[in-house]
């Protein structure tokens, strides 16, 4: 279970960043299956092409909630461009690792803030490179 | 509150069990004062086990654990009776000690019939009845269940494996010690049991083997327990497993007493909102509490629970080492998704109302605060 969850990985799930919707949002991202026990919303207001604010709601482990806290942080204050650079792998490396098992199933954030910004470009006309 | 995984070691079964680490560390089978010494512990603790679940001392195997007892049962049975058949019934929310231990037998040539339960996690008797065919050679249904705590209708189904001649085999893992268990009653040839679960040491278990029930060894040796489980002796353990059962026998009413603590538990769990009950309000052992919240996933509610100093278990796949919810939730009829929101709480002996109130205390702001953070709750 919590076997191998890092500190940062548990401070982030205890206290997690940028909880909420975003009335407005620009894009929202949605990503994972109820059926595998994930499931992850990004929200994503853009301002300048770049990422204003990042918001989240998720159902799922702690794994799944702390990688969601830790990209609203990577992602914030970041251009559309930057913010398409950050991988699953730069999320898990933020938090000092994830357990194996969950880099698969459970670290879906990357993906959830990559489909938020496919939704905006695409809702504003912009087409993904 | 997770009594249900293990327990934690009696006092008074370490005191036992010391001295067979130190200077009574004899091999039975010496011939020489400590050997005999050894034995005779060995043999007392044979008959404290046999006590407990109103047994003949000479029915008695000891194993190393519940999961062996399963393996030694079920394979033993269907390798000993390979040309009279080759069909098993057993249930689909069993342990998987006995699940797959089937499955491998199915790989091996053997056919197995997995009986659906209700959505209360209850075998019906009549499935097991009408499963039988000429080729049955086993029926292996669990006293109760682990994750749910249902209590299965053994008896009835003892009557019928009685009738038609086939050996049953129940794993009495999460009963024995918790609830009466009397083999006769239950109308098994074999029942497994396990020392941990009792208050007891790892490493130690045992299978209830009725006079005339004959399995083939799985561990071919020296010839111990009567050519049955070869293997050196672990006296320690065996010697521990003894003074746990004879411990459980005494304080069998006080476990039967958890059942006050566990509907109350149960009570003010469900005032939480969209929480449900899993199993069976009546027919569960009575330390288990096992409930559902809508909206929210298990470990994540484990996680907050052990922040607060509260040790629980989950049918939720992000739990546990494979990707797949609870086969036991997933059998009563729940969606993947419920199976993911399920709580298990198993009370023990050193539980207290204080502590049933302390999760009221905790609970319903962790589920509260997951909700808030889950965009399936609306």
């Amino acid at each position: 279970m919590s076997d191998g969850y890092s500190e940062k990985v548990m401070e982030h799930f205890a206290n997690p960043r940028n909880v909420g919707e975003i009335k407005d949002a620009d894009g929202i991202g949605k990503v994972g299956n109820p059926v595998c026990g994930d499931l992850m919303w990004i929200y994503i207001k853009v301002k300048d092409n770049r990422l204003e604010d990042v918001k989240f709601k998720t159902f799922g482990c702690g794994a799944a909630i702390a990688t969601s806290s830790m990209i609203t942080e990577l992602a914030k204050g970041k251009t559309l461009e930057e913010a398409l650079k950050i991988s699953r792998g730069d999320v898990a490396e933020a938090l000092d690792g994830l357990p194996p098992i969950k880099m698969h199933c459970s670290n879906l954030a990357a993906d959830g803030l990559h489909a938020a910004i496919k939704d905006y470009r695409e809702k504003t006309g912009k087409k993904m490179e | 509150m997770d009594h249900s995984a293990t327990t934690a070691t009696d006092p008074a079964v370490t005191e036992a069990m010391l001295p067979y680490y130190s200077e009574k560390y004899g091999n039975r089978s010496s011939l020489y004062s400590i050997g005999r010494q050894a034995k005779k512990a060995i043999e007392e603790s044979r008959q404290k086990v046999a006590d407990l679940i109103s047994a003949k001392k000479e029915e008695i195997i000891f194993t190393g654990s519940g999961t062996e007892s399963d393996n030694l049962a079920i394979k033993g049975i269907a390798y000993k009776n390979r040309k009279k058949g080759d069909h098993i019934i057993t249930s689909s929310i069993e342990h998987h000690a006995v699940l797959h231990t089937c499955k491998y037998l199915e790989k091996n040539g053997f056919k197995v019939t997995y009986l659906p339960v209700s959505k209360e996690g209850i075998v019906n008797p009549e499935d097991v009845e009408k499963a039988i065919t000429q080729q049955t050679i086993l029926i292996t249904i669990m006293h109760a269940n682990n994750e749910i705590g249902t209590i299965q209708p053994i008896e009835d189904i003892g009557k019928i494996a009685m009738e038609k001649n086939i050996p049953f085999h129940t794993d009495a893992v999460q009963t024995t010690g918790k609830i009466p268990v009397n083999v006769d009653a239950l109308g098994v040839s074999m029942l497994s049991i396990s020392a941990h679960k009792i208050y007891g040491p790892k490493g130690v278990g045992a299978l209830y083997l009725r006079k005339g029930t004959f399995v083939e060894p799985q561990l071919h040796g020296g010839g111990h327990e009567r050519n049955i489980r070869s293997s050196t002796e672990n006296v320690p353990g065996i010697v521990g497993f003894g003074k746990a059962c004879e411990l459980a026998k005494e304080r069998l009413p006080e476990e039967a007493n958890l059942a006050v603590l566990r509907d109350s538990l149960i009570k003010g769990i469900l005032e939480i909102k969209d929480s449900y009950l899993n199993g069976h309000p009546t027919k569960r052992l009575p330390g288990n509490a096992n409930l559902r919240f809508s909206y929210i996933e298990g470990e994540s509610m484990i996680l907050n629970l052990d922040m607060k100093g509260v040790a629980a278990s989950t049918g939720s796949a992000c739990s546990s080492t494979s990707l797949e919810p609870s086969h036991v939730l997933m059998a009563i009829g729940l969606r993947a998704e419920e199976a993911h929101g399920s709580l298990r709480l198993t009370l023990g002996r050193e539980n207290t109302q204080e502590d049933v109130d302390y999760v009221f205390s905790v609970l319903p702001d962790i589920v509260n605060k997951l909700r808030m953070i889950s965009p399936l709750a609306r």
